[in-house]
């Protein structure tokens, strides 16, 4: 080539660097935006995992209706963590090693959530998580974002409804019996419970934890009777809730309050099959049809949620889980906005500055990643007949107990005799 | 009776009652792994297959799920027969029943949960009897239904199984067939039907313990892997082959668990009920009532 081409030859080459620039820009606007976890499809969290994976494919859908998140179309690349904690960092790793996805976020649960967190360090990326209780107390993990509303401290908070309920009877309880499932959620749940115990000054006089496989709980609520507490706080699995729930009544458990912590009455199937059993048993609630008033945001989100879930014959109700799952992909999608990018370290420094409109409500995150203010209620369930479903759309079935801005009604004791 | 003799008391029932469900768990698999020699390692997905049929005949039709599961008992041993069939000619007659035949039943197992997914979806399930929330008291014991009608209809199944293999030429024919297979054949007797049989034997009483266990406990798709270590344990712990063994080892286990539970803390429960299994093994190899 001779050397009066060479400047011809150069702008050709800078006008082809030129377009090929424009055109992979572009090329990179079209690519999906691809969010990658793990979600219990089977196992013993599977109903609960799927009722937050139809939640989440309908923001999906929502978002990809409003044109993508900065242009881009939001794709999911999901698997089944099969409710085993064991499976979850191979499965975060292939979704980070192999389907190169661009952000992750966590399935349903402590259980899973924990073991994903050393990979989410390791990488040093922001962790959005789906009802983890306490997870980041050991971790103390800064991009790492928890959508469950327990609140900065959250095993001391989501455990002090139901001794701040304790403490308004009359007399003062004077003993207490601890007892959960061994695994993630129930040993840290039982951990908050303790700190109120010493803070109450009560004396603990059970604190026993059984294998979640047990078959028959009744030798354990016969060892509890005998210790005669005025308190029973159990922090369970849905399996384990339905066996303890049914065992307590068999047993004719008496005690002064029963309950605090189980995991599954939150959701249609386990209200509908133990029905009356429930009756008198304390638990926590994320939402009751007595103060629905106070989650005006929540009926937005009912109103998509409720029709498909009847389809995919998962939670008919979507009071619990299902719109946080939504509020979870709301927060990840207005910090990616807010940022203009998936820049990790920005997207955890906006999440912590900034505060999230969602399905359920305001939402701010604390230093540590946990709602900057408790939000879960503590409640008693009375007055349940029969299995029918459609009753606890109705008001009257779920006195909220605390907390007191939310409060409806005032503990009734002893157990035993709310329990028909 | 004061309240020590009356946990000791309530302790002993739960595990009786609890040794009885667990003895219908695996009285099948003691035919199976103990007298045939095939390890079925999908039995508990076939007990899940029958909770679930119990289930839908409860919820549409409000029937008994026992009373559902026994009267269905022949379907199960139909489908047993038809599955040994398969296992025989692909396996079995090829001399590659030992770790292929593994892999197969472990095939059923998954191919049975994920197809109880696709029809009845993850969330637990449970029947509803009139008798599940009843609870019998006499003095300071409770007989909790839950639990005393699966026991009773269990102790039926497993005492009429073992009269039948030990009071009729089939029975004998059975506990030959693992021995002597070419004996049984110079007997005038086809050694392959004879494990058809009572492999969809064992299939059938798995469909019975598929309704105790949707009757105790809610159920949901994957549970049946919980109980594979549990039926095999108790089928060594009683000793391979032995129908009494198998309802001594559950009746053991179960007041293993109900003791720990009652006076040690739930926690323990398994390490003492495997620590009794490694104990019986070190000291009888065979089994409690093994030969």
């Amino acid at each position: 080539m001779s050397i009066k081409y060479l400047p011809c030859f150069i702008g050709r080459m800078l006008g082809a660097l030129l377009v090929s620039l424009v055109l992979s820009g572009a090329a990179l606007a079209q690519q999906p935006l691809r969010i990658g976890f793990g979600m219990s499809q089977t196992g013993a969290l599977a109903g609960n995992g799927k009722a937050a994976l139809i939640s989440m494919e309908i923001w999906r859908d929502d978002v990809n209706a409003r044109g993508g998140i900065l242009g881009r179309k939001v794709e999911f690349v999901q698997y089944d963590d099969q409710t085993n904690p064991s499976t979850v960092p191979g499965l975060y790793t292939k979704l980070l090693d192999v389907d190169k996805v661009d952000l992750v976020v966590s399935g349903y649960g402590t259980a899973v959530i924990a073991p994903a967190m050393p990979l989410m360090m390791q990488r040093k990326l922001v962790f959005m998580s789906l009802f983890g209780l306490n997870v980041n107390s050991k971790f103390k993990y800064d991009r790492y974002f928890q959508i469950m509303p327990a609140g900065p401290d959250p095993a001391v908070d989501w455990t002090r409804g139901f001794f701040e309920a304790a403490a308004t009877l009359n007399p003062k309880p004077q003993s207490v019996a601890l007892v959960g499932a061994d695994a993630e959620y129930p040993h840290l749940a039982l951990e908050g419970a303790r700190e109120h115990v010493k803070r109450l000054g009560l004396k603990l006089v059970y604190d026993k934890t059984y294998p979640p496989n047990t078959v028959d709980y009744s030798p354990i609520v016969r060892a509890i009777q005998a210790t005669n507490p005025d308190l029973v706080y159990l922090a369970s699995y849905p399996p384990d809730s339905a066996g303890m729930v049914r065992a307590a009544s068999e047993v004719g458990l008496k005690t002064r309050m029963f309950g605090g912590g189980l995991v599954g009455p939150q959701f249609a199937a386990l209200k509908t099959q133990l029905g009356p059993l429930l009756n008198g048993i304390i638990n926590y609630e994320a939402y009751a049809p007595d103060v629905g008033a106070k989650f005006p945001f929540l009926d937005q989100f009912l109103a998509k949620y409720q029709a498909r879930a009847a389809k995919e014959g998962v939670d008919p109700l979507g009071f619990y889980l299902p719109p946080y799952a939504y509020a979870m992909m709301q927060v990840l999608e207005q910090a990616i906005k807010g940022t203009g990018g998936l820049d990790q370290g920005k997207l955890a420094e906006y999440m912590h500055k900034n505060s999230f409109d969602t399905f359920v409500g305001k939402v701010s995150f604390a230093s540590n990643g946990e709602w900057a203010q408790p939000r879960m209620m503590t409640v008693q369930y009375g007055g349940i007949a029969g299995n029918d479903v459609a009753q606890w759309k109705k008001s009257g079935l779920i006195t909220v107990l605390y907390p007191n801005e939310y409060k409806t009604g005032t503990v009734r004791a002893p157990y035993h005799e709310n329990r028909k | 009776m004061d309240s020590t003799t009356a946990l000791f008391a309530n302790a002993i029932v739960a595990g009786l009652l609890l040794g009885g469900f667990y003895a219908a768990m695996s009285v099948g698999v003691s035919i199976s792994f103990g007298m045939l020699d095939v390890v079925n390692i999908a039995h508990p997905a076939f007990i899940l297959l029958g909770s679930y049929i119990a289930y839908t005949m409860n919820d549409r039709l409000g029937l008994d799920p026992i009373a559902v599961s026994v009267v269905l008992s022949p379907l199960f041993f139909v489908l047993g027969a038809g599955l040994y069939r398969v296992y025989y000619l692909c396996f079995e007659q090829r001399g590659q029943e030992s770790l292929r035949g593994l892999a197969f039943f472990f095939g059923i197992l998954f191919i049975t949960e994920v197809m109880l997914v696709l029809v009845f979806g993850v969330d637990y399930r449970m029947s509803k009897t009139a008798y599940a929330d009843t609870t019998w008291r006499l003095d300071a014991l409770d007989f909790p239904m839950r639990l005393v009608v699966p026991f009773l209809v269990s102790m039926l199944m497993v005492v009429g199984l073992q009269l039948f293999l030990s009071h009729t030429f089939f029975g004998r024919a059975v506990l030959a067939v693992a021995q002597d297979p070419l004996a049984l054949r110079l007997m005038g007797v086809n050694p392959i039907r004879v494990k058809e049989r009572a492999f969809a034997l064992s299939i059938a009483t798995a469909g019975v313990a598929g309704a105790f266990l949707i009757v105790i406990q809610p159920v949901q798709p994957a549970i049946g892997r919980e109980y594979i270590g549990l039926v095999f344990a108790v089928c060594v712990l009683g000793g391979m082959g032995s129908i009494w063994g198998t309802l001594l080892g559950a009746f053991v286990l179960g007041l293993a668990e109900s003791f720990t539970s009652t006076f040690f803390g739930p926690s323990w429960a398994p390490a003492v009920s495997f620590g009794l299994l490694l104990a019986t093994l070190a000291f009888r190899p065979a089994g409690l009532l093994g030969r």
